[in-house]
């Protein structure tokens, strides 16, 4: 059943990626790391549809915020990041999926790992787990292409400061002032460096493009991380390996 | 009613009969896989049909190659919205698979290696609409498209075509399997627009 939001404020998060804040009265809820299908109907009926992970916590105003990224020859993304003003309205069905949530009653540490725009559905738990009060340790790896790519930079600082998550950033292209690595793909040492270790049996949330998922699983299980504590969220084209 | 965006026209394609609805065209091959992926070398390889309680049929990587592969080529649709048009694939038709099985059953648990499973009404795996697949494009499957096999049952949703398939327990009920449990539906019919459970 498809619902109607209103669009209450839009926000650039980066040049390509705006965050849509969207009231949906007759919203059920929903839990961290979920996704919701994104309707748009021309005046002639042709409609076209998109799934796209929901950026904020559960919350009791009936509030939905997603971040969609604008891909260069998108359908949807061009026109939610570009057209779409304050006050417009959209069709939304879902939540969808119960597989890559994060739910406050689970009490393993958590590791997130996002490569880009995979860091969305990750926002939302890590939002999920301050507003829940929760005290489950938390800690994200995030890795983007330089640092006008991240998404959500201020209010991931003042998170960490309040020790709600511990971060370490991570750059593929282009490096931060005085950063004192150079930038590269994720790779072994930064797993073992920056996420917790397999004998604390965290479960690991890893969301990003194909290549980027296929690689940080595949250091996960080989620095002894069970399989079945890895939970996977891939989105975009096939990336390098076919 | 549905609500009419503003300013939006549309990609539209050439109203291609061939795609379901709700669904849109890529020439990519996107990659949506619930884990790691699990890289299974073909010594270990094997396929186990069982009714829940003892094996029927079994097949190493060698016997399963003794079996007559048929080349073919069919459309592909992912609940995520995105459809393949005629892509090429080589594979054992199940139809090969289960004809020595006498079972009364109706419903099938498919399995894979990393613990994925996906639940099919057995007629669906018969009359040639079911495959398990090894080759994708006259290339081996590679790992993260469900190599060294997967199921290929492309007239049901793409989660139904369980990667690194390993075998298929028969079932006299029919029961959920990974996706069906976590919100998906039960049988998947992409011309029904059957995505989510409870639709």
């Amino acid at each position: 059943m498809w619902r109607v939001g209103t669009v209450l404020a839009l926000h650039d998060e980066t040049a390509s990626a705006r965050t849509l804040t969207l009231d949906v009265p007759d919203w059920t809820g929903h839990a961290a790391g979920q996704h919701v299908d994104v309707r748009l109907t021309a005046p002639d009926g042709y409609s076209a549809a998109r799934s796209y992970s929901i950026a904020s916590a559960p919350n009791p105003e009936k509030r939905l915020e997603i971040t969609v990224e604008r891909l260069p020859n998108g359908e949807v993304s061009p026109y939610l990041t570009q057209q779409l003003i304050v006050g417009d309205q959209l069709e939304l069905r879902g939540p969808i999926g119960g597989w890559f949530v994060w739910r406050p009653e689970q009490t393993e540490p958590i590791q997130l790992i996002a490569g880009g725009s995979g860091i969305v559905p990750l926002m939302a738990m890590i939002r999920s787990r301050a507003s829940a009060d929760s005290s489950t340790p938390f800690r994200l790896l995030y890795s983007v292409r330089e640092p006008a790519a991240v998404f959500y930079g201020d209010e991931l600082r003042t998170l960490a400061d309040r020790g709600i998550v511990r971060i370490t950033h991570a750059y593929t292209r282009a490096v931060p002032k005085d950063w004192p690595q150079p930038p590269g793909r994720i790779n072994a040492d930064l797993i073992a460096n920056a996420t917790w270790p397999s004998t604390l049996s965290p479960t690991c949330y890893v969301c990003g493009p194909t290549s980027f998922v296929e690689n940080a699983s595949g250091f996960l299980t080989s620095s002894g991380h069970s399989a079945r504590r890895i939970r996977t969220e891939r989105f975009g084209p096939t990336g390098d390996r076919r | 009613m549905a609500i009419i965006s503003r300013g939006f026209s549309g990609r539209r394609g050439a109203g291609d009969a061939k795609l379901p609805p709700g669904q849109y065209i890529t020439t990519d091959f996107p990659v949506l896989s619930a884990g790691p992926t699990p890289h299974v070398t073909l010594d270990q390889w094997e396929f186990v049909i069982d009714d829940g309680a003892s094996g029927l049929k079994r097949w190493n990587w060698r016997s399963f190659h003794d079996l007559p592969a048929e080349s073919f080529t069919t459309d592909i649709h992912c609940v995520t919205r995105w459809s393949k048009l005629g892509t090429s694939w080589e594979g054992v038709s199940l139809d090969a698979m289960l004809a020595d099985i006498d079972s009364d059953a109706r419903y099938a648990m498919v399995r894979s290696y990393g613990g994925y499973t996906t639940n099919v009404p057995l007629e669906d795996l018969k009359n040639h609409q079911a495959w398990v697949a090894f080759r994708f494009e006259g290339q081996d499957l590679a790992p993260e498209h469900g190599g060294p096999a997967r199921l290929l049952v492309p007239h049901l949703y793409f989660w139904k075509s369980a990667k690194w398939v390993q075998g298929i327990t028969l079932m006299p009920q029919d029961k959920p399997g990974f996706w069906e449990a976590n919100g998906y539906h039960i049988y998947g019919d992409p011309w029904r627009e059957q995505r989510y459970s409870g639709e």
